[in-house]
C-alpha cells in the first residue's frame, strides 16, 4: 500500500455514515489509501460505491446529516482536527477539487474570470487585479484561447470542454498540492474527453500536484493511473500499480469490470465469431442492506459458503498488490460471459 | 441590448392604449348619467340635457372617446365633477405622501426580508428558521388596520412616540415628514415583508443545493460570499419579480393604511371619488395608477438583464 514517496495525502480507516430517519447508512466503510507527490491514484467502482463521498469526505463538503470518522492526513497534517475556518484556508489552495458536471459546477450569473481570481483573493490575498491578471495566466495554462476575451465571458458563453478547463483552471489557481477530479470527463464528448485528460497530465508534470481520480471508466484508468484502487460497496476490494492490476487482477469485481468493456472493432473479428460483452449479473447492494460476508459475493460466479458467511481480509498477495478475496488466485475465471 | 430596451418602451403603447378604452367605457356602460350627477337630486329635464351637451355627452362615443384621448395626450384628465377642479391637479396634489409611503415601505420590507430569509435558508430546519418563519406566518395572518390601529394604540397614544396620523410634507419638514411615515410603513410592510422572506428563504433554499455552490464551498470562500455572491445573486429574479408583485400590490394597501392614519394620498383620493361617483377623478387615478404598473414592470424587466446575463432579448 505504500508508495517509494512519502505519502502527501494520507488517507486511513475513513468512514462516512448519513443518518437518515435515526438509521445510520454507512456509505465509505474504512477506506484507506495514499497518494504520494507527482502521482496519480484512480479511485474506480461502479455508481454508488462511495467514491465520489470519500472525495466529499476527505473536502469536508458534506451536508451535515454526514458523519465522517478516520484519518485523513495532508503532509502530516491532520485535516480532520482542524476548525472549519481552517479547513477554509485548506479548500481550494492546499486541496481542490473538481467536479462531474461542468455545465452546472460555475456560477452561471458571474464572470469565469470573477470566479478564479475570487480563489486566488481569497487564499492569497491578491488585489482583484491580481486575481483576474492570475485568471488570465490559468486559462492561458489550460489553453483556452484568447485568455483576455474569455476571461470577462460567462459561463454560458463557453462550451461544455471549456467549462471543464475553467474548472480545472480554477481547481489549480493556488497551485494545490492534492487535486481531486470527480470524473471530471464523464460529462464531456469522447475527443474533448482526451483533450482534458492530456491537459490533466501535463499539468501534472509541471506542477507536481498528486491527483485523486474519481472514475468508473477503465479506459481512463488506463490512461492516467500509476496507482488503482477498486472500491465496491464502500469499501476497497483491490488495490495495484495499474500495469499490475490489467495484467493480473485479483478480485472477481475487478476482473467483471475489465470484462464489460466494449473493444473496438471486437464484434467485426476476422474469425467472425463476434465477442459477447460480458456482464456483471445483479446490482450494487443497497446501503441498507448490506451482505453479512463478502459484499460481492450474491453477484460473483466463484462466490461459495464461506465468501457468504466471512468479510474476505485485504492482503497483500503480491507485492503492491492487495485484494480482498478467498479466491484471488482463481479472480481471473470470474469472467461472466452469456454465450 | 437598446434595441430591446426601445422594444420594451414601445410595448407600452398598446397596453396604455387597452387601459384607455377600458377607462373610458367605465363612464359609458355604467348606468348613471354623469349629467344627472352634476345637476343634482331636483334638476330638470332640460337643465340636465343642456349640461350633457356642455360636457358633449350627446355626440356619438367614438368622437367622445377621440376627443377624450386627444386631450389625454395633452395632459388634460377632466374636471372633478364633485370638486370642480381639473383631476391631474387634485392628482398630483396627492401624488406625493402615496409615492412616499410606496417607496419607504419597499425600502423597509426589503431590507428586512431580504437578511432574514437568506438567514432562514442557511439555517434551514434550526430553531432559527422556524422562528422567522413563524413570525411570517404571524405577519401574514394580520390585516393592515389591526396592525395599523394596534400601532396607534401602542406607540402613538400610550407612549405618545409618533404622531397618530397625518402627513407632513418633505420639504415642509424632513424630521416630521419621516415620523409621519413610520407606522404607515410598518402596517402596510409587515405582510409584504412576510412574503418577500418566505419567497427569498424557499428561492435561496434550493439554490444552496445547486452544484456551483458546491464548488463555491470547495474553493474555501467564507459563508457570506458564498451566500451574497453565489447564493443571492441567483436569486436575485424571482426576488426582484417578487418586489415588483409586492410594489404593485401595494398599491391595493395604500388605501386602506391611508385611510386609517388619515393620509391625503391616492387611496384617499380613490375612496371619495368612489363614494361621490367623481367619474373622471376615478377615470384620472385609473389611469396614474395603470401607468404606474406598467413603468414598474419595465423597470423590472430592464433589470432582469443585468441580474442575469444569460437573459438578452
Amino acid at each position: 500500500m505504500s508508495t517509494a514517496s512519502t505519502p502527501l495525502l494520507s488517507v486511513r480507516a475513513l468512514e462516512t455514515r448519513f443518518v437518515d430517519d435515526g438509521v445510520a447508512l454507512t456509505a465509505v466503510d474504512g477506506l484507506s489509501f495514499d497518494v504520494g507527490r507527482g502521482e496519480t491514484l484512480c479511485i474506480v467502482g461502479e455508481s454508488g460505491c462511495g467514491k465520489s463521498v470519500s472525495a466529499l469526505s476527505i473536502m469536508r463538503l458534506l451536508p451535515p446529516t454526514s458523519r465522517v470518522t478516520g484519518r485523513i492526513q495532508l503532509d502530516g497534517k491532520d485535516l480532520g482536527a482542524l476548525s472549519e475556518p481552517e479547513m477554509r484556508r485548506v479548500r481550494g489552495n492546499a486541496v481542490s477539487m473538481i467536479f462531474q458536471e461542468p455545465m452546472t459546477s460555475l456560477n452561471p450569473v458571474v464572470t469565469v474570470g470573477y470566479q478564479i481570481a475570487e480563489a486566488v483573493r481569497q487564499h492569497e490575498g491578491k488585489s482583484w487585479a491580481e486575481g483576474y491578471a492570475r485568471a488570465t495566466e490559468m486559462l492561458r495554462l489550460v489553453r483556452i484561447p484568447e485568455p483576455e476575451r474569455r476571461v470577462k465571458e460567462y459561463p454560458h458563453q463557453l462550451s461544455g470542454g471549456m467549462r471543464q478547463r475553467v474548472m480545472i483552471a480554477m481547481a489549480l489557481a493556488c497551485r494545490p498540492r492534492v487535486l481531486l477530479a470527480d470524473e471530471p470527463t464523464t460529462a464531456l464528448d469522447v475527443t474533448i474527453q482526451a483533450q482534458i485528460l492530456e491537459l490533466m497530465r501535463d499539468l501534472q508534470a509541471e506542477t507536481g500536484t498528486a491527483i485523486v481520480l474519481i472514475t468508473h471508466d477503465l479506459g481512463v484508468v488506463a490512461e492516467m493511473a500509476h496507482r488503482v484502487v477498486v472500491m465496491y460497496a464502500g469499501r476497497k476490494v483491490e488495490e495495484a500499480p495499474v500495469g499490475d492490476l490489467f495484467e493480473r487482477p485479483c478480485h472477481p469485481y475487478t476482473v467483471g469490470l475489465m470484462g464489460s468493456i466494449p473493444e473496438l472493432g471486437s464484434s467485426l473479428s476476422a474469425e467472425g465469431t463476434p465477442r459477447r460483452l460480458a456482464e456483471i449479473p445483479g446490482i450494487v447492494p443497497s446501503l441498507r442492506a448490506m451482505p453479512a460476508g463478502c459484499r460481492f459475493a450474491p453477484r460473483c460466479p466463484l462466490a461459495d459458503e464461506r465468501c457468504h458467511a466471512q468479510s474476505p481480509p485485504l492482503t497483500e498477495n503480491r507485492p503492491g498488490h492487495w485484494s480482498a478475496c478467498w479466491h484471488w488466485e482463481r479472480a481471473g475465471e470470474a469472467i461472466h460471459v452469456h454465450a | 441590448m437598446w434595441a430591446y430596451v426601445i422594444r420594451r418602451v414601445l410595448a407600452i403603447i398598446p397596453v396604455m392604449a387597452t387601459v384607455a378604452v377600458v377607462v373610458f367605457l367605465i363612464l359609458h356602460l355604467n348606468p348613471d348619467d354623469p349629467a344627472a350627477i352634476i345637476a343634482g337630486d331636483d334638476a330638470s329635464t332640460a337643465h340636465i340635457e343642456n349640461i350633457r351637451r356642455q360636457l358633449g355627452l350627446d355626440r356619438p362615443v367614438y368622437v367622445q372617446f377621440f376627443d377624450w384621448v386627444l386631450r389625454l395626450i395633452g395632459g388634460d384628465l377632466g374636471a372633478s365633477i364633485f370638486l370642480d377642479r381639473p383631476v391631474l391637479q387634485l392628482i398630483l396634489e396627492r401624488v406625493e405622501p402615496t409615492l412616499a409611503l410606496a417607496i419607504s415601505t419597499t425600502i423597509f420590507s426589503v431590507c428586512l426580508a431580504l437578511p432574514l430569509g437568506v438567514l432562514a435558508a442557511w439555517k434551514a430546519g434550526t430553531w432559527i428558521d422556524q422562528t422567522i418563519m413563524a413570525l411570517a406566518v404571524l405577519a401574514f395572518s394580520f390585516p393592515v388596520f389591526l396592525i395599523g390601529y394596534g400601532l396607534v394604540q401602542g406607540l402613538a397614544l400610550e407612549l405618545d412616540l409618533l404622531p397618530v396620523q397625518g402627513f407632513v410634507s418633505l420639504s415642509e419638514d424632513p424630521v416630521e415628514f419621516l415620523a409621519h411615515l413610520v407606522m404607515p410603513t410598518i402596517a402596510l410592510g409587515l405582510v409584504y415583508t412576510a412574503l418577500l422572506a418566505r419567497m427569498t428563504r424557499s428561492t435561496v433554499l434550493e439554490i444552496l443545493n445547486e452544484d456551483y455552490i458546491r464548488t463555491a464551498r470547495a474553493k474555501g470562500l467564507a459563508n457570506g460570499r458564498v451566500l451574497i455572491i453565489h447564493a443571492l445573486k441567483n436569486a436575485a429574479v424571482p426576488i426582484v419579480t417578487t418586489i415588483g408583485v409586492g410594489i404593485a400590490l401595494l398599491i391595493g394597501g395604500v388605501v386602506v393604511t391611508e385611510s386609517v392614519f388619515a393620509i391625503p394620498g391616492i387611496g384617499r383620493l380613490t375612496i371619495d371619488a368612489v363614494l361621490h361617483r367623481d367619474y373622471p377623478v376615478i377615470q384620472g387615478v385609473i389611469l396614474t395608477v395603470s401607468g404606474f404598473y406598467v413603468l414598474i414592470n419595465l423597470v423590472i424587466d430592464l433589470t432582469y438583464t443585468v441580474l442575469d446575463p444569460r437573459i438578452r432579448y
